[in-house]
């Protein structure tokens, strides 16, 4: 059984980001594979089997896919086409499904549960659905038993027990427990690794059309706030002064 | 232009975002259905009619008692192909959005998702969304039909309900398609306010730890005290956040430290929230912390530290200690709401 990983790679989370011609630059802030993607790696390495890091993308797609074989993923394949520039999720599901599928023999799928670049948090159960399998998203853990699996998934409400057949897509969320480091070890091999190139011919599709077209990118409008610090005597009176400046917002 | 809303709800209770996407679809124009599909869930249909819908759509089915994914979407794509409405909302709750991104790959179009402002632009939806955490915005449309949107909660404002009122009930046969995966069962989170809704939200990051007067028991472990210390920190915080109605948050360094449960959590790898009134305690104002609560309208701070980044972003400040200033905030605020 073979058990594949979907990672990707995003500028890191404390990059300050500024709109430049109706495009996002992050200077010169290093990219990184995406935090959430690091569960999900975790996640398949806990399973048996060989598992194997995917990423559709350019050169700096490696720096993802080194990552997950530091960690310890056996093999790493990148998707890479010129005509897959500008991909939406769905775009993305279609090209993620179509390698799963000449990968072969695949029974578990890992994502993250969101890409912190675009935030979309689709792509997980978009590729669930475009491979007909079930989707156990936002999972806590994970139990498989033969050819059964059991997830405790978080949702907003509490915590829901599903039980589905294999093969199955997951997601993670960050209660599944902490991702582990890449060890010396396997930083060396990882930095050796011959990492195979796909591209639509090898995998014998056309590139999807996409759907989501983006008009445009802004910064946000400055927040116009001037702090006013509450300051003097004991804490009992800056107290009452706070309380005083929160009853004037109306809020409450 | 024919609107559906999809009314998203945990065992026939309603999320909140569902009645904000009504108003949503109202202020766009056009005629408004509201699509309800699970088991035991007439009174959605009611309240959809109160908060606006002109139809209801009610879908009905054993299948749909518990909510799977898989199987909404097929009810809920195989309803769209028939009716072929021109635009389909959803409230980004975990459901809502994965049901929009079947719906989607179904439908063969694409999702806007977690959408905070809309417009026309001549028969399209020109959406604006957060991306990179908020720290940058995208505009954004749907180039197939149905566009599909899902609209991030407290975003939209929801419209006042009108008791008695009523419309076209038309209840619709769902396909409910294979079943792919069952629900065993469900733990409620425990009680309280949840963060996502909340108008006030009260948070604590790794200050909550730091109160040398308190000695903790005797025979815990350096560590075991630290969170022992932090969780009478946090006690504190619960407290005011019951005076105000609100839910309690936290940073990622509490919650990592074992402080508070990740459901605590508010950022970038946590909740993203934006009540009308956000207090950080003990909470340095890391970027990855502002990301997820840099929208609340009216945002304190307290903390020991003048120069802590939060106060940046805050419109009241107190440079002290939270131990000492949270228990009189709450007298103080105890005694002004009653
Ligand atoms: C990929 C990634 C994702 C992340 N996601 C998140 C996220 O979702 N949410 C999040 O919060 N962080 C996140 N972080 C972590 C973030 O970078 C910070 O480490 C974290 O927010 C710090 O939490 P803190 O402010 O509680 O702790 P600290 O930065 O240690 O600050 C503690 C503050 O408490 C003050 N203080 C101490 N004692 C007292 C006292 N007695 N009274 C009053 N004030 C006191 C101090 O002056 C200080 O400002 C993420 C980091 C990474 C790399
Ligand atoms: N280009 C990509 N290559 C491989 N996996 C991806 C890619 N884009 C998204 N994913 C996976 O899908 C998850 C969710 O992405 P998104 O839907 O864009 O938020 C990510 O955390 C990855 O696991």
């Amino acid at each position: 059984m073979k058990i594949v990983v979907c990672i990707k790679e995003v500028p890191d989370s404390a990059a300050t980001l500024v709109a430049e011609d109706g495009q996002a630059s992050w200077g010169d802030a290093p990219l990184v594979i995406n935090p959430w993607d690091e569960y999900a790696v975790e996640a398949a390495l806990n399973q048996e089997g060989d598992v194997i890091a995917l990423s559709i993308g350019g050169e700096d797609s490696k720096i993802a896919l080194k990552h997950a074989l530091a960690m310890g993923c056996k093999e790493a394949i990148q998707v890479s086409d010129d005509a897959l520039s500008n991909m939406d999720t769905q775009a993305t599901a279609k090209v993620l499904s179509a390698a799963i599928q000449k990968i072969g023999d695949v029974d578990m799928a890992f994502f993250g549960r969101q890409a912190i670049d675009g935030d979309a948090g689709l792509t997980p159960a978009q590729t669930a659905r475009v491979l007909g399998w079930s989707a156990l998203t936002l999972a806590v853990s994970i139990a498989v038993d033969g050819d059964t699996v059991k997830v405790e998934r978080s949702i907003e409400e509490g915590r829901e027990t599903v039980s589905a057949k294999l093969p199955a897509v997951f997601s993670l969320v960050k209660d599944y427990g902490e991702p582990r480091y890449p060890s010396f070890m396997g930083i060396r091999k990882a930095s050796r690794a011959k990492i195979p190139a796909w591209d639509l011919a090898e995998l014998g599709i056309e590139a999807p059309a996409t759907t989501v077209e983006v008009v445009g990118i802004e910064n946000p409008p400055k927040r116009d706030v001037r702090v006013e610090m509450i300051d003097g005597g004991s804490p009992a009176e800056i107290a009452e002064k706070l309380a005083e400046r929160i009853m004037a917002e109306k809020i409450l | 232009m024919k609107i559906w809303v999809y009314i998203d709800h945990f065992k026939a209770d309603a999320v909140s975002a569902s009645w904000e996407a009504i108003g949503a679809a109202k202020a766009l124009g056009g005629d408004v259905a509201a699509v309800v599909l699970g088991f035991g869930v007439e009174n959605l249909a009611n309240s959809a009619f109160e908060y606006g819908a002109d139809e209801v759509l009610l879908g009905q089915d054993a299948a749909l008692e518990d909510f799977r994914v898989e199987n909404y979407a097929t009810a809920l794509s195989a309803l769209a192909s028939d009716a072929t409405p021109d635009l389909l909302l959803f409230p980004t709750t975990s459901r809502g959005r994965e049901l929009a991104g079947m719906v989607a790959m179904d439908l063969e179009s694409g999702v806007l998702v977690d959408v905070v402002a809309m417009e026309m632009d001549g028969d399209k939806v020109l959406a604006t969304r957060p991306i990179y955490a908020g720290k940058l915005l995208q505009k954004t449309v749907c180039n197939a039909t149905p566009q599909i949107v899902t609209l991030r909660g407290r975003a939209f404002e929801k419209p006042e309900a009108e008791s008695g009122r009523s419309g076209t009930l038309t209840q619709v046969q769902v396909t409910s398609g294979d079943e792919k995966s069952t629900v065993e069962g469900y733990a409620e989170a425990g009680g309280g306010v949840s963060l996502t809704d909340a108008s006030v939200i009260v948070s604590g990051g790794r200050g909550t730890s730091n109160n040398p007067n308190l000695t903790a028991p005797d025979g815990m472990s350096e560590d075991e005290a630290e969170i022992w210390r932090a969780q009478q920190g946090f006690a504190l915080i619960a407290e005011l956040a019951e005076t105000l109605g609100a839910a309690v948050g936290a940073s990622r360094a509490a919650v990592d430290a074992n402080y508070i449960p990740y459901a605590n959590q508010v950022g970038q790898t946590g909740k993203v929230v934006s009540p009308d009134l956000y207090i950080a305690n003990g909470i340095s104002g890391a970027i990855q912390h502002l990301a997820g609560m840099r929208n609340s309208k009216v945002i304190v701070a307290i903390n020991k530290d003048a120069d802590a980044p939060i106060f940046k972003f805050a419109r009241y400040g107190v440079v002290g200690d939270l131990h000492e200033i949270v228990p009189a905030l709450n007298e103080a605020m105890k005694a002004r709401l009653g």
